[in-house]
């Protein structure tokens, strides 16, 4: 991790029309190389501040800059923008009309105009990666949640992307397939890939987080590094926050 | 039933089903064109023009062929716009046809899930490349059958144009029968002749369909 910021939040202001403020006021510098993990209750705004990030939602107040540039939901060069920021979503969006191999080449092939021997011959070492080449020519329905969402993450990483998002990426996973999918996530850390995480998995949290962004009510509540959030929090939100993960055995014996 | 009028009718059937042909396929190619623009305009909710679609639609969906034909023939001439015969039939079978193909297309464009949509645009595609590439290919499998039902069914309501003295299968037939009292043999000819245009349509789509269900598409 270098002291170089990539991916800059400023003051970000966010609501939906007519209802009260989603995010209010968010600051966050994601340095190169950091993996920054943001936990908070459900509709806390950690999903909807990760698709500002990406453009998907268009925001009132405040700015969100990526190596400088600024994005915006229709802003001028947000295509371009937006294949330097990987984003990785809660649901399997793979294409269902393309096989694995097509998923990961299309965007290359097609935004990037990369040629189709290059981008294959790349999509199929990263698949390699993930332990996925033998499904390459298969149809994303002929695969399990876990595999679908192992390819989702390398059809985002085929672009070369300089952040990558996750999005509650495990949320809808049966637990046997949560780790494999973490595993990959794990591997991208140490390769010093600069990453944004939304999850509710606090063991990964821990251990993949360079640091931990508590969020609740629109703003950051804490901010600390994962061992310090998770032993010693700070505010009394984030304890009764993690309490919520922890269970006490009701049973009595004898 | 007397073969020799079944052979003396053939040739007569056969120039009829040859104008019949000729106004199903202007009439669905035309709309379809028309059914793609506005399923477009009622997809992307393009503001104005999509209200007029609307308007256009339910004008179209809820009114007879019939009475639609009439009013282009027999009504629009006292405004001054005075069509053939064969441009009345083919304006109002895209006038129903248009309406019926574009709810068709619509309801493919909008089974396409928004997150398809998210995750083409987060790769970076433009929204012609997002359409082309990821939302058009999903939305034709699943606009496929309805589209095809649409094009038999406006096959079948071109027998409404004999009501405006265009000599299509149906014309020929009630013609016949009310020169020759065959009634009969003309009915019978009537129903082959509309069996073997249909029934070739009817299988194709369901060839065609399994093919495109098995080549992948759907979850």
């Amino acid at each position: 991790m270098s002291n170089e910021i990539q991916l800059s939040v400023k003051d970000l202001v966010k609501s939906y029309e007519g209802t009260s403020e989603v995010l209010n006021g968010v600051s966050l510098d994601v340095h190169k190389g950091e993996v920054v993990v943001i936990l908070g209750p459900s509709g806390c705004g950690k999903s909807t501040l990760l698709r500002c990030m990406n453009g998907l939602e268009a925001y009132q107040g405040g700015s969100i800059t990526l190596n400088g540039e600024l994005v915006t939901k229709d802003g001028k060069n947000m295509t371009a923008l937006r294949q330097k920021i990987g984003m990785v979503f809660q649901s399997y969006d793979l294409f269902p009309h393309l096989t694995i191999e097509e998923n990961v080449t299309l965007a290359p092939i097609r935004v990037q105009k990369r040629s189709k021997e290059e981008a294959s011959k790349e999509a199929r070492e990263l698949l390699e990666r993930v332990g996925l080449l033998d499904k390459k020519d298969v149809y994303p329905r002929q695969l399990s949640g876990g595999q679908k969402q192992r390819v989702a993450i390398v059809r985002a990483l085929a672009m070369h992307p300089e952040v990558m998002l996750f999005d509650e990426v495990t949320a809808a996973l049966d637990p046997e397939m949560v780790r494999e999918v973490l595993d990959v996530m794990l591997g991208l850390a140490e390769q010093g890939m600069t990453m944004v995480i939304v999850t509710h998995e606090m063991n990964f949290a821990r251990a993949a987080a360079d640091r931990v962004v508590f969020i609740d009510q629109g703003t950051i509540v804490e901010e600390a590094s994962p061992d310090e959030f998770f032993d010693h929090p700070k505010t009394d939100r984030a304890a009764r926050f993690l309490k919520t993960f922890t269970f006490e055995s009701k049973r009595t014996k004898g | 039933m007397n073969t020799a009028i079944l052979i003396e009718y053939l040739p007569l059937f056969a120039k009829a089903a040859v104008v019949t042909l000729k106004i199903s396929l202007a009439g669905i190619a035309v709309s379809l064109l028309v059914g793609l623009l506005c399923s477009y305009i009622q997809y992307f909710r393009i503001p104005v023009l999509s209200q007029i679609v609307q308007v256009y639609i339910e004008l179209s969906r809820n009114t007879p062929m019939l009475v639609q034909l009439f009013f282009i023939y027999f009504g629009l001439p006292k405004i001054g716009i005075s069509w053939s015969r064969e441009t009345c039939a083919v304006v109002a079978l895209v006038f129903l046809g248009g309406s019926y193909m574009s709810e068709a297309i619509r309801s493919g464009l909008e089974a396409v899930e928004p997150v398809q949509t998210e995750s083409a645009v987060s790769l970076g595609m433009s929204p012609f490349q997002v359409m082309r590439f990821v939302v058009i290919p999903q939305a034709m499998a699943v606009s496929f059958p309805a589209v095809v039902a649409n094009i038999v069914f406006l096959i079948k309501e071109t027998s409404v144009v004999s009501a405006i003295a265009l000599a299509d299968l149906m014309y020929v037939a009630k013609d016949l029968i009310g020169n020759d009292y065959n009634t009969q043999e003309a009915l019978f000819m009537l129903v082959m002749f509309y069996l073997i245009i249909l029934l070739p349509v009817s299988i194709l789509s369901s060839v065609a369909e399994r093919r495109i269900r098995y080549a992948g598409f759907g979850y």
